[in-house]
């Protein structure tokens, strides 16, 4: 369809529709997953596996991340999709694994705003899912500031617990989405 | 694929990925259609009584057969977006090559097909143009095979066709791609059930809220009717927004169809402000 309203004008949106099973061969680029370099100062890994509502993990959906660098600043750099091995653009892509599993190499983030709890942007892409899912995977280190969040106040015990990322040994980040199920993750709409 | 390994490896060993495209049940067409007219019944109903509270891709639509699983049972938690989610990642002309915007110079010769050409505007919810953004398409080939590797239509590949594309919109929200018009193709959702051709779309918005992937059909594909994932979108306007307009002046005499396709984000929480200079 061609929009002929004029500029200024509210115009209806497109709607989306499913990635479907064949996103493969277009949309995962190389060094996609990499958001910060993995031997950068402050790398970390972000992993996890995504879950459909019988328990069995997703193989063919893809997840993107986007993000404050550590000190709270918002990246503006280019090339987020051409990588030069240096620059810190926040944003990340990859597919998940025949075994449901994303992997991204990433930072901390920040608190863009003092006090604020960080949490990483998420959307959510699968074979199977109609449309996209917007989530957000909050860094579980800031009692304080996660306590004072107004959008995980909101939210029942177990909600809230399906946005608030585990902290690994080796310093990381393991977190796990449930698109169904019992522990359903907290999806928003804006 | 380009996700590696992870380091802790889940112990189950989960079903081959290409097994999972067939739905358990396989449902003939007719009854598939039966659902997909119960569910659009449903929807003019509600639109009538004041009761339908939007969102115009159906997220619970199980004539989508796998879908069933898929599907968050609870409805999305309506919030205010922070600051993170009112940017975007920013891409300029030097993440994508000119060459990619045209998927039939792409090999040493030329795909086979109906070459075409899809020209548009990316635009927000008050019309205005996205600048500088990131817009990507993967499609089947002139015969409705993907280059992917679990796609399983006996249909044949073509040498000079993958089929994947990328492009920047310039400082007016347009974009352009030539293409060779994809064929329909069959899938396993349920007996005889056939994808209308469409071409899968990808975009950025100026905030990450507005991130959309959609897919672009071609006027009066008599698969309309048939086929779950367009119905998926219970209102016929919504739907129509999906399909590409001829324009026989975008034509190229001796050369290359064209179609028209304009896409708009949603909202436009951020106020707007003219780009910062740098790359164009
Ligand atoms: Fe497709």
């Amino acid at each position: 369809m061609i929009v002929s309203t004029p500029e200024g004008t509210p115009v209806p949106s497109t709607a989306g529709q499913t990635i479907g099973p064949f996103f493969g061969f277009g949309l995962p680029y190389q060094g996609g997953n990499e958001v910060a370099h993995p031997w950068s100062p402050g790398a970390i890994v972000l992993s996890g596996t995504i879950r459909q509502g019988n328990g069995d993990p997703i193989p063919d959906a893809m997840i993107e991340i986007w993000q404050a660098d550590s000190d709270g600043s918002v990246p503006t750099a280019r090339g987020s999709l051409h990588r030069d091995g240096h620059a810190f653009t926040g944003f990340g892509r990859t597919g998940t694994t025949d075994d449901g599993r994303y992997l991204f190499w990433t930072r901390n983030p920040g608190a863009t705003e003092p006090g604020k709890a960080p949490f990483i942007a998420v959307a959510l892409f699968s074979r199977g899912l109609p449309d996209k899912l917007h989530t957000r995977i909050y860094l579980p280190d800031d009692e304080a500031a996660l306590a004072a969040d107004p959008v995980l106040a909101s939210l029942t015990d177990a909600e809230r617990a399906t946005l608030i990322a585990v902290r690994t040994a080796d310093g990381g980040l393991q977190h796990d989405i449930h698109l169904q199920g019992e522990k359903e993750t907290v999806f928003f709409a804006y | 694929m380009t996700a590696p390994e992870a380091a802790t490896g889940a112990p189950e060993t989960p079903p081959a990925p290409e097994s999972l495209l067939a739905a358990p049940d396989q449902a003939t067409q007719a009854q598939i259609r039966d659902e997909i007219v119960a569910i659009e019944e449903a929807h003019a109903r509600a639109l009538a009584d004041g009761t339908y509270e939007g969102g115009r891709t159906l997220l619970d639509y199980p004539p989508y057969r796998s879908s069933i699983l898929r599907h968050p049972t609870k409805s999305p938690k309506q919030i205010d977006p922070e600051t993170i989610e009112l940017t975007s990642p920013a891409f300029g002309q030097r993440d994508v090559a000119a060459i990619e915007a045209d998927l039939t110079l792409q090999h040493a010769g030329e795909p086979l097909g109906e070459r075409i050409v899809v020209r548009g505007r990316v635009l927000d919810g008050w019309g205005r143009p996205v600048r500088q953004q990131l817009v990507e398409v993967w499609q089947a080939n002139a015969a409705g095979r993907y280059i992917h590797k679990r796609d399983q239509h006996p249909a044949p590949l073509d040498p000079n066709f993958t089929g994947a594309g990328r492009t920047i919109t310039d400082d007016d929200g347009w974009y352009e791609f030539t293409t060779i018009k994809p064929g329909p193709y069959p899938w396993r959702n349920h007996r005889n059930a056939w994808r209308p051709a469409h071409i899968h779309f990808s975009v950025f918005g100026s905030a990450f809220t507005q991130r959309i992937i959609t897919q672009m059909y071609f006027p009066g594909d008599p698969l309309f009717p048939l086929d779950p994932i367009y119905q998926s979108i219970p209102d016929q306007r919504d739907r129509d927004r999906l399909v590409a307009t001829y324009d026989h002046d975008l034509t190229e005499p001796e050369f290359k169809l064209g179609y028209r396709w304009d896409i708009v984000l949603t909202g436009a929480e951020r106020t707007w402000t003219e780009p910062e200079g740098g790359e164009h």
